[in-house]
C-alpha cells in the first residue's frame, strides 16, 4: 500500500495552491491547447520561442492537482531551455512516472523539483494528468493546430 | 465534525441491510487496508449471489444456443432465456413479451430506436426534444439521426437546482415535434423527472416518447402502461445484473411498423437471395446469438429485487440520501450539484479546493470507490460551470455507518488541501 503523501508532496500542494506561470502570455509565438476527454482537465500552454529557446512560457485552465502542479513545475523546468533540450526532458520525466525502473542519477538531476511527481507511477489513472501539460508542450511547439489529447 | 446523530439512530426496519449484504460477495473484502465501501452504483451496481450463481448454472449446465437447437440443453437455455423475458415484462409491466427487445443496455436500445423508428420516420424540419440533462448516449445518437435526416435537436433547459424546466418544455413543443427522449433519473444529478407529464403533454403533440430508465429501475418501480411512454430502456448492469445486457420496451404498435436494425440469424422467417422475410416480434430485433447468460442474470437479478422489493429500497434510499445530504452539508465548502425536490440516491458535489479527482484518489485511500468527472453528461457539467464533480451514489445494501466514513474521508480530502 502507498502513502498518500507519497503523491500529494508539499511540492505538489505548493505548485496547486499557487501555480507559477499561470495566466495568458500576451506576446506568445505558438499556442496550443490540451484537453483529457477522460476527466475533462482543460489547458492552455503559451510559449515564446527565439532561435529554438523558449523565452518564456505560460498556461491556464482548470484541473486537478496533479495536472496544475504538473504544469506548473512543468514550465518552471522549460524556461530558458531549448526545444530539443525540453524534448529530452519530457523523456525523461515520461520515464520517470511511467517506466517500472527509476531513472539514472543524472536524470534524476535533470529532472530537479520534477521529481516531486513519481509518485504519480503509483496511479495509473492519474499519469495523464501529469503528462497532459507535456503533451501540450510538445503541440505548441510542433505548431499543431489540433488540440493535444491525452487518449 | 458532528456526531449527534449516528448509523444506529436512523437505521430504517423496511430493510435488514446486513442480510443483505451477506449476499452481495464483492463486499466483503478490504481495498488500500480498509473495508471496502463501495459508492459508486449509479455507474454500475454488485451483484449478489443469486444472480452469479444462475450465470454459474447456465455455464455449467445448460449452455447451447437458443431458438434452434432440439436437444435437450437448448431447450433449456431457450426455456430460462425466455423465462427472463417474461421476468422483464413483468417487472416494467409490459402488456406483452413481444415488447421486450434484449440489447446490450440502455445506450443500444436508444440507438435502435433512433436508427429504426428514427430514420423511417423523420424528416428534415422535424424536432427532437431532450434535455440538458441527458446522458451522452441520450444525446448523441439524436446528433446523429439529425445529421442523417435533417432534424432538428431541440433542448429542455435545466434550473440551477438541477431540475428540467416544464415551462420551457410546453414552450419548445410543436406540431414539429415528432420524438421526445428524456432520463427518468439524472445519472449526474440525482433529479427524478415529472416524466407522466411530459408523456402526457408530448402525446398531446402526437409526439413518441421514449424514457431513458438506466438509472431509474434499481430505485424506482416502473409501469410502462401507466405511463403510457412509448420506448422505455434500462440496462442490466445497474440493476445489480450482468454487465451488457438490458431491455428496450416499446409498444407493439409501434415495434411492428419499424423495420429490423440489424439483421443476421434468429432475425427471420426465411431467407433466399431473392427476398428475406423477418421474424416476428421480438425476434426480429434480436439478429445474432444474443447474450444468453446476460440475459437469465438478468432475470435473476429482477427476482432478487422483487424479493427485497422497490418499494422499500426507495424508501431506504431515501433515508440514506437525507442523511448523506445533511452530513455532506456540514462538509466545509462543499457544494451539492443537484438539488431537485425530487431525488435519487445520488449525491454530486464539488469541494471548494479540492479537485474532484483528488476527492476520488484520496477516498481510494480510505477504501471507499465514489466516481469523479462528467459522468458522461458534459452539458451538465457546462451548466454549474464546473469542469467534474464527485458523486456518491448509493444502493440499498450501502448503510448510515459508511456514510460517516465518506463525511471522515472527506473531511481528510479538505487537510490534505488545507
Amino acid at each position: 500500500m502507498f502513502d498518500l503523501q507519497d503523491l500529494y508532496q508539499e511540492v505538489i500542494i505548493d505548485h496547486n495552491r499557487s501555480p507559477r506561470n499561470f495566466g495568458k502570455l500576451d506576446d506568445a509565438t505558438q499556442v496550443a491547447e490540451g484537453y483529457n476527454p477522460l476527466c475533462g482537465d482543460k489547458l492552455n500552454l503559451y510559449l515564446k520561442t527565439e532561435d529554438d529557446v523558449i523565452t518564456d512560457v505560460s498556461f491556464d485552465g482548470s484541473g486537478c492537482a496533479i495536472s496544475v502542479a504538473s504544469a506548473s513545475l512543468m514550465t518552471d523546468s522549460v524556461k530558458g531551455k531549448t526545444i530539443e533540450q525540453a524534448e529530452q526532458l519530457f523523456q525523461d520525466f515520461h520515464n520517470l512516472i511511467m517506466e517500472e525502473e527509476n531513472p539514472g542519477e543524472e536524470q534524476m538531476q535533470s529532472l530537479g523539483k520534477l521529481a516531486a511527481l513519481a509518485g504519480v507511477k503509483q496511479y495509473p489513472a492519474r499519469v495523464k494528468c501529469a503528462t497532459l501539460c507535456w503533451h501540450t508542450l510538445r503541440s505548441a511547439m510542433q505548431g499543431d493546430a489540433a488540440p493535444a489529447m491525452t487518449e | 465534525m458532528s456526531e449527534a446523530s449516528t448509523a444506529n439512530d436512523l437505521k430504517t426496519p423496511l430493510l435488514d441491510v446486513e442480510r443483505i449484504r451477506q449476499d452481495f460477495p464483492i463486499l466483503h473484502q478490504e481495498v488500500n487496508g480498509k473495508p471496502l465501501i463501495y459508492l459508486d452504483n449509479a455507474a454500475t451496481s454488485q451483484k449478489p449471489i443469486q444472480v452469479i450463481e444462475a450465470l454459474d448454472k447456465y455455464y455449467q449446465q445448460n449452455n447451447a444456443n437458443i431458438h434452434r437447437g432440439v436437444h435437450t440443453l437448448s431447450e433449456r437455455a431457450t426455456a430460462d432465456y425466455e423465462q427472463a423475458r417474461g421476468k422483464v415484462r413483468n417487472f416494467i409491466n409490459a402488456s406483452s413479451e413481444k415488447e421486450i427487445i434484449f440489447v446490450r443496455g440502455a445506450t443500444e436500445g436508444i440507438n435502435l430506436i433512433a436508427q429504426s423508428y428514427g430514420r423511417t420516420n423523420l424528416k428534415a424540419g422535424d424536432e427532437i426534444i431532450i434535455s440538458e440533462m441527458e446522458h451522452h448516449s441520450n444525446i448523441v445518437p439524436w446528433q446523429m439521426l439529425c445529421e442523417q435526416t435533417g432534424a432538428i435537436l431541440k433542448i429542455i433547459p435545466i434550473n440551477d437546482d438541477g431540475e428540467l424546466m416544464v415551462e420551457e418544455f410546453e414552450k419548445i413543443l410543436s406540431p414539429k415535434t415528432k420524438i421526445v427522449s428524456v432520463v427518468h433519473i439524472s445519472n449526474a444529478l440525482g433529479t427524478i423527472n415529472p416524466v407522466q407529464h411530459i408523456i402526457d403533454r408530448a402525446h398531446e403533440h402526437n409526439a413518441i416518447v421514449i424514457i431513458d430508465g438506466a438509472q431509474a429501475t434499481p430505485h424506482t418501480a416502473v409501469d410502462v402502461q401507466a405511463l403510457d411512454c412509448d420506448f422505455y430502456v434500462f440496462s442490466g448492469h445497474k440493476l445489480f445484473g450482468p454487465t451488457g445486457i438490458g431491455a428496450l420496451y416499446g409498444k407493439t404498435a409501434l415495434l411492428e411498423a419499424m423495420p429490423p436494425w440489424q439483421g443476421g440469424g434468429d432475425m427471420i422467417k426465411m431467407v433466399s437471395f431473392e427476398k428475406t422475410m423477418y421474424a416476428d416480434l421480438p425476434y426480429k430485433f434480436e439478429a445474432g446469438t444474443p447474450h444468453i447468460a446476460g440475459v437469465i442474470g438478468l432475470g435473476a437479478a429482477i427476482d432478487y429485487v422483487n424479493s427485497v422489493g422497490l418499494d422499500a429500497i426507495a424508501a431506504y434510499e431515501q433515508e440514506l440520501l437525507e442523511y448523506a445530504t445533511e452530513k455532506a452539508l456540514e462538509v466545509k465548502g462543499l457544494r451539492l450539484i443537484g438539488t431537485a425536490e425530487q431525488k435519487a440516491s445520488i449525491l454530486s458535489f464539488v469541494i471548494d479546493s479540492v479537485h474532484p479527482h483528488d476527492i476520488g484518489t484520496i477516498l481510494d485511500h480510505e477504501g471507499i470507490a465514489i466516481r469523479t468527472g462528467h459522468h458522461c453528461a458534459m452539458p451538465v457539467m457546462t451548466h454549474f460551470n464546473v469542469p467534474a464533480t464527485a458523486r456518491a451514489s448509493f444502493a440499498f445494501y450501502n448503510t448510515f455507518t459508511e456514510v460517516d466514513v465518506l463525511i471522515q474521508a472527506l473531511e481528510k480530502a479538505r487537510k490534505v488541501f488545507s
